[in-house]
């Protein structure tokens, strides 16, 4: 029995590495695309990021107007260029600029003013609806600028100390207010006149005047240790690989209905061989090919982008052999469930893919919808590529190999029932 | 050494075999004709173990066949209709593995293989990969495939399909040595040359019903006349004189058609002289005389009322 199983399991890999286009698409295509991918998403965390490219209207040219636009411009975050405000309207209608920021005429004078309850100017933002999350992020730092400057000038600056006069005045001839609130809000100007007063001259020459914000931000990247940077390329190798092997678990099911198809099936049967050598050879060849495809992919992406199994390289082998198994049982079930090659390609080609897509190998799952995410959880590449994930770049350790490998395994263990229960057997 | 008992399988409602019974002595080939659709390959199927009969068994040295692992499938080896082959492997892996099924491994299977790669005359060609064999290479290693592992019975389901005359000869001298050897051959076809050539008995399969069960000559005698004599006439004979024809008591059958006479003779000594001197005596010259023998074909006809071809 062992020499039969032996030859079953040799003639398969030997079929597999002999079709040189089929190997070249189980190794060559996912690195090609996983190293893509991986650039996309940070690479190994040297790249630089692309900044938000901004196009600024600044129909007011005050001093506030002027101070938001050099602070926008000082951002590391925006690529800010002048424009007007119906070519900065044009350029983000064709695509060729992702915001546009009009600021009105008057609007220093105005915002100044509305510190104190005057009319609010309007700042108008124009955006490209296909990036609303750039916008958010540019709508963010436009906010902190506007405040720094408007509030350093209404302060320090000679439109402040004008409308610190004017509203002196004001409030000195005003009988409507209660004296007491009268005299609190002459107390707070005539403060900020004396302010003024011993700091002449300061508008738009320092940065450090305004309200700033009340803290500082100190953003860390947290990975599997101090020193270890996130690697993109980690992640996307991960997913690519699960795609591909899937594709190889597909090339296995239709394998099965060729041989039906060609007639071989009928010399297997012929043999005095049970259905767990028949199948259970075809599963344990493709768990080989897959678990060998796996290590291909990480190999190369050990030795050219440098992603490391920063958590448990136990966990990690683990999660890969489960997953190569779930990937047999899928292929036996295609052969199970499979009527003709043509027919069932198609059709396993696009399970494959809404898996892949929902298990977050192409995009992280946690930009999904909350319920999204959590119906993932049933899908079982989910949890092969959180796995994964866990095993390379975050560095955790065995215990979080184990929750992944109980449902790969589990999957591997169901689809395989299936296809055993569902296997047509004979021929009609 | 082979029995079939009442073999039946149904697909749907479809009856595929309807009661099939057959039986192979050692070193006997028997013939399964019928045209496509008659059942030929369900009762191969059900023998080789491929299929498990609706009711009926199937009896190897007096043993029924059982499930899949029965040790009784090693007496047997099937020759699928179909180029059963890995294209991608050369003709020594595709062996290799065949052997490997029947549990055949190191000197053994060394051994087999060379043997078979002899067998098909492609010992040269062994690591030559498949895909770029002609038709009848890939028809010559596809029945010396089911030969490695030494089986008693060979199951050739219509093995010499597309195949050229000069491949054809190849196989037919194959099963030569296999019948030399001593092996029981169940050969199916709808060729009746071949049937005629290949085969000690024929079942003749219509409808999954066995309807008839003979030798050749005894075929032969189930058809109203075995010979058939061809006279070539100067002119036609008219139908009263075809009548007459028909009454001698040589003749079973005559009929008339562009100048030619055909007379079906049970007995060609008899009936031939006797034809001979009614043309002389009712003044019909003729210009060319040939006779031929009804084949498998004229068989068919007569008991089932239809071609075998159709």
């Amino acid at each position: 029995m062992f020499t039969t199983w032996k030859a079953l399991i040799r003639k398969d890999l030997r079929l597999f590495f002999s079709n040189r286009r089929a190997l070249l698409m189980s190794v060559a295509a996912p690195i090609a695309i996983a190293s893509f991918f991986g650039y996309a998403l940070g690479g190994s965390g040297n790249a630089e990021h692309s900044k938000i490219p901004v196009l600024v209207a600044d129909q007011d040219n005050s001093a506030i107007s002027k101070e938001i636009v050099a602070m926008l411009a000082a951002s590391k975050e925006l690529d800010v260029k002048p424009s007007t405000l119906d070519a900065a309207r044009a350029a983000v209608r064709k695509g060729k600029a992702i915001v546009a920021i009009g600021i009105p005429e008057g609007f220093g004078a105005d915002a100044s003013k509305a510190f104190f309850g005057g009319a609010k100017p309007k700042m108008e933002v124009l955006y490209d609806p296909s990036h609303s999350a750039e916008q958010a992020m540019v709508a963010g730092i436009l906010t902190g600028e506007v405040m720094q400057a408007v509030s350093k000038e209404t302060f320090s600056g000679p439109t402040g100390r004008k409308m610190v006069d004017d509203s002196l005045k004001r409030l000195e001839g005003d009988s409507s207010l209660p004296p007491a609130q009268k005299q609190a809000l002459i107390g707070l100007l005539r403060s900020v006149r004396s302010w003024n007063d011993q700091n002449p001259g300061d508008s738009g020459q320092n940065s450090t005047g305004g309200l700033t914000m009340p803290y500082e931000m100190h953003a860390k990247a947290i990975t599997s240790g101090s020193g270890v940077r996130y690697n993109g390329y980690a992640h996307a190798f991960g997913g690519m690989g699960i795609q591909f092997i899937l594709f190889v678990g597909i090339d296995i099911g239709i394998g099965v209905l060729l041989l039906r198809q060609r007639g071989l099936w009928k010399r297997y049967r012929a043999a005095p061989l049970s259905r767990a050598t028949l199948l259970g050879s075809r599963a344990t060849s493709a768990a080989i090919t897959s678990m060998f495809v796996l290590m291909v992919l990480f190999g190369f992406a050990r030795l050219v982008f440098g992603v490391r199994i920063e958590g448990s390289m136990a966990g990690f082998l683990c999660i890969c052999a489960a997953f190569s198994l779930m990937t047999a049982a899928f292929g036996l079930l295609i052969a199970a469930l499979g009527k003709t090659p043509e027919a069932t390609r198609g059709l396993a080609i696009f399970v494959t893919l809404i898996m892949v897509m929902l298990g977050g190998a192409w995009v992280p799952a946690f930009i999904f919808p909350q319920w999204l995410q959590s119906a993932t959880l049933l899908v079982p590449t989910r949890w092969a590529m959180d796995g994964l994930d866990a095993m390379t770049w975050r560095g955790l350790g065995f215990s979080a190999a184990i929750g992944p490998i109980a449902v790969l395994t589990f999957c591997a263990l169901l689809f395989g029932v299936i296809a055993v229960a569902r296997f047509r057997w004979e021929e009609s | 050494m082979l029995e079939a008992k009442a073999l039946k399988k149904a697909f749907g409602s479809v009856k595929a075999v309807d009661g099939v019974s057959l039986r192979a002595a050692r070193g006997e080939t028997v013939g399964l004709l019928g045209p496509n659709g008659a059942g030929k390959t369900t009762t191969v199927s059900i023998v080789a173990g491929l299929l498990r009969p609706d009711s009926g068994e199937v009896l190897i040295e007096g043993r029924p066949l059982g499930g899949d692992t029965d040790p009784l499938k090693r007496q047997i080896g099937l020759v699928p209709q179909d180029v059963a082959l890995y294209d991608e492997l050369s003709a020594m892996q595709n062996l290799a593995l065949f052997g490997a099924l029947y549990g055949l491994g190191g000197a053994r299977l060394k051994r087999a293989t060379a043997e078979a790669l002899d067998l098909a005359g492609l010992a040269d060609r062994a690591k030559d990969k498949v895909a770029i064999f002609s038709g009848g290479m890939k028809r010559r290693l596809n029945i010396v495939a089911a030969m490695l592992h030494d089986p008693a019975i060979i199951l050739l389901d219509e093995p010499t399909v597309g195949v050229d005359p000069q491949s054809r000869n190849a196989i037919f001298e194959n099963l030569e040595i296999f019948k030399k050897r001593g092996k029981t051959l169940i050969y199916t076809t709808h060729y009746m040359e071949e049937a005629e050539r290949v085969c000690d008995r024929l079942i003749i399969i219509d409808h999954g019903k066995v309807v008839a069960d003979d030798t050749l000559r005894g075929l032969y005698r189930l058809v109203p006349a075995t010979n058939l004599l061809n006279v070539e006439l100067d002119r036609d004979i008219d139908g009263a004189a075809l009548e007459d024809l028909r009454h001698l008591p040589e003749v079973k059958s005559a009929k008339m058609g562009g100048g030619v006479l055909k007379v079906g003779v049970p007995d060609l000594s008899a009936g031939a002289p006797r034809i001979l001197a009614w043309l002389a005596e009712g003044g019909h010259s003729f210009h060319h005389i040939s006779s031929e023998r009804a084949d498998l074909e004229t068989v068919f006809l007569t008991l089932t009322g239809r071609k075998l071809r159709d």
